[in-house]
């Protein structure tokens, strides 16, 4: 079929013709589904070689279902279930071309290349945009509860007894009006600790010395103070802890022979950002009814807004039906108290005061944040929460200009790689060493057209690869010159010559090929991104490369043949 | 025409005594080598932080950054200067706390603050920051490792497959050489092992069986051919056949390796140069390891026709030639 020179040319030429094509940008339209489920259509430049992260710059993510709070019931399920959350949500942030993907069954990666505010776009991925409504506690259940959490806090030796404190704590004796008894809550290590649970040993790393009773006074009491304390309006279930205790605090409430003693019918919550008071900032602490009123699956919209009267930021939300019916015979019922918003276990501003039955929509206040946070928690709460929150096993960040760098570096490379094998070719084969080397062209052409074709990313050991399989592709050609000689030598024409050595170097060229193949194939299947990259670019040389060689450098020796006499016994090779 | 090793004769067999105890004297050296130190390891596979950060103002000063890392309660740090010292990475292998990459992006949050009173916000730019947990770290390291045993299972199935167990056995073997001089090559310049010198071990195993197929598929042809010559020197003539090949591909690789290495910057360079070891010890184990190996096996194991050689895959060979 491909026995004429013709044919052979007329395939040669229509692939080069394909291959330009493809390495030639050109409008594209891709069709998309909008986040309400609309088809959109979007014409866009095709580029013609993607670039990897590491080539462009951007964030490269990893994430896990975080359980550490929440244990999920079947992760599978959970982890495709955050996987649509995130597609959303990343639509509606708008990044060009994002990766989202699920690698195994419990990971996701996500991948935003030329991305300029990292630390924003991981916010969105990992943020739970878990909301919820809560009515604030009017028992005064955490009042009654605090002189037995301290006795149990005595009992463990965990007291605000006072060893001669780090400046911080000089700062809470201040605000607590002075008195010494209430100083050195151990407050050393709090900035630095964690805010998970934590055991007494953990958490109180001095208190052992002075015996609790004597000098210790009742540790959560001098701390946590109803928010009135500190010159707030007073809302029922809020207190204030000073910003410096908050860390300590936590731990202790998390303790959990002291969580036990708040009653079952409320939970306890910290507000999301410190409140400022004149130049010290203080936290506070919700106490909850345990049942949320409404939350976050009822919602239907939420839009970012500035509030008219105040100037500032906020969410305001619409409630689908059924939601509205509900918040409303609940706020109904509940005029006259407080209510607190609650996104990602975190209470966002002051709880409001329910003045009148609230329907379907209402508004979240920013405290204090810029419109852009306003923006990014609705894009969150209409893409909706994630069932389980994530964390992340891998972050990556490259800067644009480092992936510049790497790519001049890259191209200088193969510039500088591409012109030594030519010159070694052309020492060594003069004649013949032209046709390889217009082979090696070709398979440049075509090993970068392949790559387009089938949508693959360039990342910079892919270059690396590239650089390397020219130095490799020139040995089919070799491997076919090299026989070709040894017919001659061996004293055949020069047809025959060409035809054998073909012939004959064609399994040699086949059984190497393939067992590269087989090296990178497992390459492609353990690596991630960039040593992907390098596997598909190694496997798509390896195509073009013995193409080439077989069938593109044979038709250059045919028509070659064919313009000589039949007969000819001498073969510049 | 240029021909080098046009007629060449060299016994290439006969030297396989002193051929082995080279492999055996380098093997031991860099057997030594690695127990002096430890294989270095890159955060992919360890789990950790790095941060790369360039600077506009004079070179980094290592040691003020290493002690305001220090005084910031991260000890545990490595820092590599690259090129003029403009540029620094700076490894740290502890987390600040708890285990997570969570935990190592605090890491890296902190060390832009040391960076930022050394050098003034600012006047530095971090290039690029990776984070990875542990649990992370650890499963990359398993995958490596399997990929590069399968691989190896799989190249042996093909070979056998296509030649006969002999020869995929031979080949592995040779592999195997080259896979262990290329580990000791690694901890002797101490490179840094992450994804991209496994891809070059990877590549390089590829390109080492490469060269040996290219071998034995001569060594095939010719026990086909001339039936009967004895093994020797089918396997010297084979050899010497496929000389000028070699010596051919592998300077038009050496010479795209060393493009690489010159101008390819820091994260490939590791990449060129197992690679560029690895066109050494892979035309060396071919002709000394795989080829004596084979012999070996054969007079152990002696195949049918009495020369000690079955032929081996006889319609495959002819298969492949008519499909051409």
């Amino acid at each position: 079929m491909f026995a004429s020179i013709r044919n052979r040319m007329v395939v040669i030429v229509a692939l080069v013709g394909l291959a330009i094509f493809y390495l030639f940008p050109r409008p594209e339209t891709v069709r998309r589904q909008l986040a309400d489920g609309r088809m959109q259509d979007t014409v866009m430049t095709r580029v013609p070689l993607k670039l990897g992260l590491d080539l462009q710059g951007g964030m490269h993510l990893e994430l896990e279902l975080d359980e550490s709070e929440q244990v999920s019931a079947d992760r599978v399920r959970d982890t495709d279930l955050a996987l649509t959350v995130l597609r959303k949500r990343i639509d509606e942030f708008g990044v060009a071309e994002p990766v989202i993907q699920k690698v195994g069954d419990e990971r996701i990666i996500v991948e935003l290349a030329g991305i300029r505010d990292p630390d924003r776009a991981k916010g969105i991925v990992q943020s739970t945009a878990a909301l919820e409504f809560r009515i604030t506690d009017e028992t005064r259940a955490l009042d009654n509860a605090l002189p037995a959490m301290d006795r149990v806090l005595a009992q463990m030796g965990i007291a605000a007894d006072a060893p001669a404190g780090p400046s911080a704590a000089s700062q809470v004796t201040e605000l607590l009006g002075g008195t010494r008894d209430t100083q050195g809550v151990a407050l050393g290590d709090t900035a630095a600790a964690p805010a998970v649970d934590s055991t007494t040993t953990d958490t109180a790393p001095t208190a052992a010395p002075t015996p609790a009773p004597t000098a210790g006074g009742p540790v959560l009491q001098s701390l946590i103070q109803p928010s009135s304390a500190y010159g707030f309006d007073p809302i029922p279930g809020e207190y204030a802890v000073v910003e410096t205790a908050f860390v300590r605090v936590d731990s202790l409430l998390r303790i959990p022979e002291v969580e036990r003693l708040l009653p079952r019918s409320v939970e306890w919550r910290w507000a999301g950002a410190p409140t400022a008071i004149g130049t010290e900032q203080v936290r506070m602490l919700y106490v909850l009814e345990d049942e949320p009123i409404i939350t976050g699956d009822r919602l239907e919209s939420a839009t970012p807004q500035i509030d008219p009267m105040t100037n500032r930021p906020i969410v305001s939300f619409t409630l689908d039906r059924a939601g509205g019916r509900r918040f409303g015979a609940e706020t109904g019922r509940h005029v006259g108290d407080y209510m607190a918003i609650i996104l990602d276990n975190r209470v966002q501003g002051r709880a409001p005061r329910i003045n009148s039955r609230i329907d379907r929509s209402g508004q979240i206040e920013m405290a204090g944040r810029d419109i852009r946070e306003a923006q990014d928690l609705a894009l969150t709460l209409n893409a909706g929460a994630l069932p389980i929150p994530l964390k992340v096993v891998r972050d990556r960040q490259v800067g644009a200009s480092l992936g510049q760098d790497s790519i001049r570096s890259g191209i200088t490379a193969l510039i500088a790689g591409t012109v030594l094998v030519i010159l070694i070719m052309m020492t060594y084969y003069r004649l013949a060493g032209v046709l390889a080397v217009s082979a090696l062209g070709l398979y440049i052409l075509f090993t970068l057209a392949g790559l387009s074709a089938i949508d693959a990313t360039l990342t910079l050991p892919g270059l690396a690869g590239l650089v390397l399989s020219i130095g490799i592709a020139v040995d089919a050609n070799v491997l076919i010159f090299e026989r070709i000689r040894e017919e001659l030598i061996a004293g055949r024409t020069v047809r025959l010559a060409v035809s054998e050595g073909f012939q004959h170097a064609m399994s040699a060229i086949v059984d190497s090929n393939v067992s590269t193949v087989l090296t990178a194939l497992f390459l492609f299947q353990f690596g991630t991104g960039p040593v992907k990259g390098f596997a598909v670019t190694l496997i798509m040389g390896i195509a073009a490369s013995m193409f080439t060689a077989i069938f593109v450098t044979k038709t250059f020796f045919l028509i070659w043949l064919d313009r000589k006499d039949s007969q000819a016994t001498s073969l510049s090779i | 025409m240029t021909r080098i090793f046009a007629n060449a004769n060299y016994d290439f067999i006969g030297m396989r005594r002193k051929a082995i105890i080279a492999t055996g004297v380098l093997l031991a050296l860099g057997l030594v080598a690695l127990l002096g130190r430890r294989i270095n390891y890159s955060i992919e596979f360890t789990g950790g932080t790095l941060v790369e950060a360039r600077t506009s103002g004079p070179a980094w000063d290592i040691e003020a950054v290493r002690a305001g890392l220090g005084s910031a309660g991260l000890g545990n740090v490595e820092i590599t200067p690259y090129g003029d010292g403009q540029e620094i990475g700076i490894r740290v292998q502890d987390v600040v706390a708890g285990g997570d990459a969570d935990d190592t992006q605090a890491t890296a949050n902190a060390v832009g603050a040391v960076l930022d009173q050394i050098a003034g916000a600012g006047s530095w730019e971090r290039t690029s920051a990776d984070a990875v947990s542990p649990k992370v770290g650890g499963e990359l390291r398993t995958q490596a490792f399997l990929a590069i045993f399968f691989s190896f299972f799989a190249v042996l199935a093909y070979l056998a497959w296509r030649f006969e167990w002999r020869f995929g056995l031979a080949a592995v073997i040779a592999t195997a050489h080259d896979i262990v001089l290329t580990i000791c090559f690694i901890a002797i310049l101490n490179l840094e092992v992450g994804l991209v010198v496994v891809a070059a071990v990877l590549s390089m195993v590829g390109y080492s069986l490469n060269d040996t197929i290219i071998i034995f598929d001569r060594v095939r042809e010719n026990m086909h051919r001339s039936r009967r010559e004895e093994l020797i020197p089918v396997l010297n003539r084979s050899i010497n056949e496929t000389l000028p090949r070699s010596v051919l591909t592998h300077s038009t690789t050496l010479a795209a390796l060393i493009a690489l290495i010159i101008f390819g910057g820091e994260v490939i360079r590791p990449f060129a140069l197992v690679m560029a070891f690895g066109v050494f010890t892979g035309t060396f184990s071919s002709i000394f390891i795989a080829a004596p190996v084979l012999l070996l096996i054969e007079q152990r194991w002696p195949g049918i026709d009495g020369r000690g050689v079955k032929v081996a895959g006889k319609g495959t060979a002819r298969s492949a030639t008519q499909s051409a």
